[in-house]
């Protein structure tokens, strides 16, 4: 951890970042995200199994545009959110430093966007292993399990939007559920409106989603969210052989296309 | 601004004590849900906990710390028709909602914090006009509280005036013995109805002890208050609010929050009405039709929450917006911990 | 069961789809009529949303045409749109949505006749798998604290 902290303290002290955004000790042992902008608060910064919150999402709020250069804390997850957002022109690759970790902990050194696309590209690119049987497991089951399970799991819905905002790639400041001329998607909490969002958000996603899971972990009705995105994450290298987050040079999935594009359904 | 007492309470004399032993409850519960709607906690098979309209008693829990959603549901439902509509050539007709069918509940397994939130929320509802929706739904509800005998350490309840046997709220209050049994406290004409009902369950008082769940008092609500009334402007809001990220969790598992959208649905000529839960952390919820919103950035909205928490509803309804059950702190993704910020700011 | 008449929707394009839906019809080929059809100049616009929205309402079925690919009005709207269905349709399989109720079907404006099989073929199977009653209960479940004015 102190390399961590050190390399913190020093962007900070050469100003080579106004803040460095990281993780620190949260409530009951966990961890929370936290901003540092005095070399002195570095100390707070860890690094543990407690840290999965993708830091990613901070780099599109306003406020934190408005913070200048940002150094930011990121394992695997944040690196590929972060060049999805820059293939997206989200995020100024000149305006962050990256200050990557790897999954045991320790800091990496990454100078450029070319190194860390040299050490995304070093691990499977697919939905995490923990997800893996779970998708596996739903998709054993036959078309009416599969429909009551997800009118069982969206009938706890609130339309909290926790997901959505959790989401680094859900960045729209006006979200399609929030435009009522028309009133596309329902408001309301019922099972079909919340089908008709989490739908709708899973297609807005495709081919964007790096399988982080936040959305799932946080929902405040534990509701597994994160399986409909990581299926079309599946589904997308499946048709397509392409996997979101590898590269800072990417086209959207579902605004191209290749004329021999594959299908075995249109008649 | 006037209260109408909805609850006929018993005075102190008039209060009483009865126990229930463990085997008692099973006969009471299937009493009650054999007759009207029963509003119980269960854990689901995802392990949360949740309130179902009468589940087997056998799923009920009594060991729950907090349910993920509170129980303002009864009274504030995530969704309600306000009315229907059909639109002709001439004329829109309007088809009221008979708020008569609204059927009786009792709310079982409630812990206190949950049932002294039904009083703030009306203190909101019925400010100047008083909402007939919730009203009637108040009116129909019998809340029987468990007192806790767990807490972890998210609670903090002491520190909003409450406890975790507190009594605001409750009909009648169960609260388990050292023994395994249970003392009924029965507080109200309803509560009183209720027992009548069933009076061989209820036996004299065992002189057991109850086990009440010790939580530790974390900031004076009262200093909080005071010095909210000096710190708009202050950086502490932009501090500790950069890592929310404005989901709606925290506002939609609050007892007490009672922010709310109306919309209009329509299918052809026929449509209605409703409200849905809405959130003040919502970046769009202070949006104007012009463009402007006061409330642009995060930390507007997140001192907007605590603000009108600790310091308007203290201030205009004489209450205070928070009964310490800790849901906001527990569900929040990212840890905003309300508690350790209302301490912070005791200290401000 | 005998007396079902499937309700089936149909998104076509205009200029290849509806046209031959028209020379299906000045070609005196008679086909089934329980199709409703709704017009767009490309299937590039078909919104995802609207095939659900149509069950939703009430449609049994749904059928989706347009231009064959490389013969798009607008150059590239069906190559977007197969795109499309191609992930939609993964998604509603894997939530539990009947894809056996949509037909995907590229009917130029000469193929009056492939039009009608396309019709008939799809109303003959919704006649076999019956009314979509499972979404439309779902659609229709209410919220316990719902009231309804009876």
């Amino acid at each position: 951890m102190n390399s961590l902290v050190n390399r913190a303290k020093m962007l900070l002290e050469e100003k080579s970042v106004n803040v460095v955004i990281g993780y620190e000790a949260g409530t009951g042992g966990t961890a929370r995200p936290a901003f540092i902008s005095e070399s002195a608060d570095a100390e707070k910064l860890i690094y543990n199994e407690h840290c999965v919150h993708n830091l990613a999402v901070y780099l599109s709020k306003q406020e934190v545009r408005k913070m200048g250069k940002i150094g930011i804390v990121a394992a695997l997850p944040v690196m590929r959110s972060i060049l999805m957002l820059i293939a997206e022109h989200q995020v100024d690759p000149e305006n962050i430093v990256i200050m990557g970790i790897s999954h045991d902990g320790s800091l990496l050194d990454i100078e450029n966007i070319q190194v860390m696309k040299d050490y995304i590209s070093k691990s499977d690119p697919g939905n995490p292993e923990r997800y893996k049987d779970k998708l596996a497991e739903l998709n054993k089951l036959s078309m009416e399990e599969r429909f009551e399970y997800w009118q069982k799991e969206l009938s706890k819905c609130i339309k909290c939007y926790a997901c959505r905002q959790a989401c680094p790639m859900c960045y729209c400041t006006r979200c399609a559920v929030e435009v009522n001329q028309p009133q596309w998607i329902s408001v309301k909490s019922d099972t079909s409106g919340n089908m008709e969002w989490h739908i709708l958000r899973a297609m807005h996603l495709a081919g964007r989603c790096i399988s982080c899971g936040e959305c799932g972990r946080a929902c405040p009705v534990g509701i597994d969210c994160h399986l409909l995105t990581m299926h079309l994450s599946d589904q997308v290298y499946k048709y397509f052989r392409v996997y979101a987050g590898l590269s800072e040079k990417m086209s959207s999935v579902l605004s191209t296309y290749e004329p021999n594009d594959k299908e075995n359904f249109i008649i | 601004m006037n209260l109408t007492i909805k609850k006929i309470l018993l005075s102190d004399m008039e209060t009483t004590i009865k126990s229930l032993r463990k085997q008692s409850l099973e006969k009471l519960y299937n009493h009650l849900a054999s007759s009207q709607k029963i509003y119980a906690p269960i854990v689901t098979s995802d392990k949360q906990v949740e309130f179902r309209y009468n589940p087997e008693f056998r799923d009920v829990t009594f060991e729950h710390i907090r349910s993920t959603l509170s129980v303002k549901n009864v009274v504030f439902p995530k969704i309600e028709n306000l009315f229907y509509f059909t639109n002709t050539k001439e004329e829109s007709i309007i088809k009221d909602i008979d708020l008569n069918i609204i059927p009786e509940v009792v709310l079982w397994g409630v812990h206190p914090c949950d049932s002294a939130a039904f009083d703030i929320l009306r203190s909101i509802f019925c400010w100047d006009i008083k909402d007939e929706f919730f009203s009637k739904r108040l009116e129909k509800i019998t809340v029987i509280t468990l007192s806790c005998h767990k807490s972890d350490e998210f609670c903090f309840c002491t520190s909003v005036n409450l406890s975790p046997d507190s009594v605001k709220g409750s009909d009648i209050q169960l609260s388990l013995l050292q023994n395994g049994d249970y003392q009924a406290e029965i507080l109200t004409e309803k509560g009183n109805e209720l027992v009548s009902q069933v009076p061989d369950l209820f036996e004299q008082p065992s002189g057991e002890k109850k086990v009440i769940a010790g939580v530790k008092n974390k900031f004076d609500n009262k200093k909080v208050t005071s010095n909210l009334s000096g710190v708009f402007e202050h950086p502490f809001w932009i501090r500790n609010s950069l890592r929310c990220i404005g989901c709606g969790a925290c506002a939609f598992v609050c007892p007490v929050c009672a922010c709310f959208d109306i919309q209009d649905e329509t299918k052809g000529k026929d449509g209605r009405r409703y409200r849905c839960w809405d959130s003040c952390g919502f970046s769009l919820f202070t949006l104007h039709t012009s463009g402007h919103n006061p409330r642009q950035i995060q930390s507007q909205r997140w001192r907007q929450r605590i603000m009108h928490k600790f310091s308007y509803m203290p201030d205009r309804n004489n209450a205070l917006g928070c009964v310490g059950c800790g849901r906001c702190s527990s569900s929040c993704p990212v840890d905003m911990n309300l508690a350790e910020q209302l301490e912070a700011l005791q200290n401000i | 069961m005998s007396d079902f008449e499937p309700k089936v929707v149909a998104f076509v394009c205009n200029w290849c789809t509806y046209a031959g839906a028209d020379l299906t019809g000045t070609s005196r080929i008679k086909y089934s009529s329980n199709v409703k059809i709704i017009r767009f100049p490309c299937t590039g616009r078909i919104d995802f949303m609207l095939l659900l929205k149509a069950f939703a309402n009430g449609a049994d079925g749904i059928i989706v045409s347009g231009c064959h690919p490389n013969d798009c009005h607008y150059t590239s709207g069906n190559f977007h749109a197969k795109r499309r269905w191609i992930i939609f349709r993964e998604l509603m399989d894997f939530m539990g949505i009947d894809m056996k109720r949509i037909t995907f079907s590229w009917v130029s404006a000469a193929e009056g006749a492939k039009w009608a099989e396309v019709v008939n073929n799809t109303v003959m199977r919704i006649r076999e798998l019956g009314p979509y009653k499972s979404y439309r209960d779902m659609v229709n479940a209410k919220v316990e604290e719902e009231v309804r004015n009876e």
